[in-house]
């Protein structure tokens, strides 16, 4: 399964490596990454493979969340089909 | 981004869900009752609460699932019911409360936040189970927290029964006099249709499969967002931009609803089409009107505003969706829009103009609240008023009234949650009782003969 890892958070070192971090300890690849700067907010996007990950999707979406408060990062994973679904016809 | 996605669009959709109030509002489960009939009432309450709890017993989490891995909040999870007087047409009681209190067990357990379907249609007259229901509708919505009741009073086809708007005026009246909540789950339609999934009017349709999945999608906090990007521009812009937003709504309320249909194992029956509105800040029709170029909600230009939203939203959804029902419009439930609210207390909503408003939009005068010593003559007047521009223009229009015992002009009630809050509205002082008083049918409109 294909997931959007989004990542929002003010600027500082580290954040993607950081979260890299946490993706490859629950075997998540990564496919695609985009990341942008608006004003000083950081803005980092996924698209990630969950086909190795054993851990369930709402308990990984509930991780990383939890992950991502303790770093006040605003971390949130979900299924790409939304957003093809809303875009693509 | 590679792999057909960009990262504007993701941030849109992310930012719709975050800061725009965008949700799917409700996903409804549809079950048929009729093989629940049984002359023993007991027994009929058993194989009611059974039934429900079969099939209803994963929707809850379905519904959660889906929320967790979409990440689109889904705000309700609801069930709707074979209107009631069908399935108690055999049972020997007088008395249809242990069948409401049953459904409220069935709702607690199965975990959904309301169940609709305690209802009768009495459009064309009157069966004895349809008395004996709407007789049971004042204990029945005061002893029950989830159940919601509904009563059809005409339509296109039929006319009115106006003896039925006779006695909904009484039942109102008697509901509000026990608890004025007891209304805000009690609607009266003319045109009900049998597949919406939004309460408290939800009920499954006997032309309705043994169980189905209709959704009903949201987001007049998108609507509003979009439309600020227009300010100055023509209607037609206005009208393409509404249309392209309710697109991408119903695209997603598409998504979640076959993905439901799929996991639950049960038939996909429609997506509503509505902008259903919530008390929250950003989240509101009036608003949407209000960015159009109104200055409030509730003043001239508010009729043409809201028809053009109206028909903009199904333009656009229509497409984006393979089977689209329900009431499928805009609505304007006063207590539930913070929009209507801030008009209805500053004197620029009136009753009138609310009435002129449900010959545009999908519903009709929604989540009104009343003086509380407002006679059920006045109150019958309302709903056949109502009914008339339901009947004649061939739309679904409903009352759901709050006559506020002990409250007046100047007051206000509030209901909490979803429901929100509401300004007691004034009324025409003129008596309707003799004209209500007359009973009998208003005879279908000419066009209804059309075949």
């Amino acid at each position: 399964m294909k997931a959007i890892v989004s990542v929002f958070a003010k600027d500082s070192k580290g954040i993607t490596a950081y979260v890299t971090a946490l993706l490859a300890e629950k075997e998540i690849n990564i496919l695609d990454i985009s990341q942008t700067l608006m004003q000083e907010y950081f803005a980092m996007i996924m698209l990630v493979d969950l086909t190795d990950c054993t851990m369930p999707f709402v308990e990984l979406s509930r991780y990383l969340v939890d992950k991502g408060l303790e770093r006040a990062l605003d971390i949130h994973i979900q299924r790409q089909d939304i957003f093809e679904a809303m875009h693509r016809i | 981004m590679s792999y057909l996605m960009n990262s504007s669009e993701i941030l849109q959709t992310i930012d719709m869900i975050n800061q725009q109030h965008l949700d799917v509002r409700t996903i409804t489960m549809g079950i048929s009752l009729l093989d629940c009939a049984d002359t023993d009432l007991d027994a009929c309450c058993r194989k009611i609460y059974d039934k429900i709890c079969r099939r209803a017993g994963s929707l809850v989490q379905t519904g959660c699932d889906i929320e967790a891995e979409f990440g689109i909040p889904i705000v309700n999870k609801r069930i709707s019911v074979s209107p009631i007087s069908l399935v108690a047409a055999a049972c020997e009681a007088a008395d249809y409360t242990p069948i409401a209190l049953t459904l409220d067990r069935a709702a607690k357990e199965t975990g959904v936040n309301f169940i609709g379907g305690f209802s009768a249609l009495a459009q064309k007259g009157f069966t004895e189970s349809d008395r004996r229901l709407i007789a049971s509708i004042p204990t029945a919505l005061t002893q029950t927290e989830l159940v919601c009741a509904s009563v059809n009073v005409g339509s296109t086809r039929a006319g009115i029964n106006m003896d039925a708007v006779a006695l909904m005026g009484r039942i109102v009246r008697e509901t509000a006099d026990i608890d004025p909540m007891g209304c805000a789950k009690l609607v009266v339609f003319c045109n009900a249709v049998e597949d919406n999934p939004f309460m408290a009017g939800a009920f499954h349709g006997v032309g309705e499969p043994e169980t189905v999945i209709n959704v009903g999608v949201s987001g007049p906090g998108v609507v509003a967002h979009a439309l600020k990007e227009c300010k100055g521009e023509s209607f037609d812009v206005v009208a393409e931009t509404i249309k392209r937003t309710a697109f991408k709504i119903t695209r997603m309320g598409e998504l979640v609803a076959q993905e439901a249909s799929r996991r639950l194992d049960v038939p996909f029956g429609v997506v509503d089409l509505s902008l259903a509105p919530t008390p929250a800040i950003g989240d509101s029709v009036a608003e949407i009107l209000e960015i159009m170029g109104l200055e409030t909600c509730g003043g001239h230009g508010t009729t043409a505003a809201l028809a053009l939203l109206n028909d903009a939203v199904k333009k656009g959804g229509v497409m984006a969706s393979s089977h689209v029902g329900g009431l499928s419009g805009a609505f304007i439930p006063v207590s539930e829009d913070a929009g209507m609210i801030a008009a209805a207390k500053a004197g620029a909503l009136s009753i009138d103009k609310l009435e002129a408003m449900t010959c545009v939009c999908s519903v009709g005068l929604d989540m009104i609240a009343v003086p509380g010593d407002t006679a059920s003559d006045t109150i019958a007047a309302i709903i056949a008023d109502e009914a008339a521009i339901g009947m004649v223009n061939n739309k679904t229009t409903a009352v759901r009234i709050i006559p506020a015992k002990g409250k007046d002009v100047g007051d206000s009630i509030d209901f909490g949650g979803l429901l929100g809050s509401a300004p007691i509205m004034p009324l025409h002082k003129g008596s309707a009782r003799e004209f209500i008083d007359r009973g009998g049918r208003i005879p279908a409109p000419l066009h209804s003969l059309k075949n």
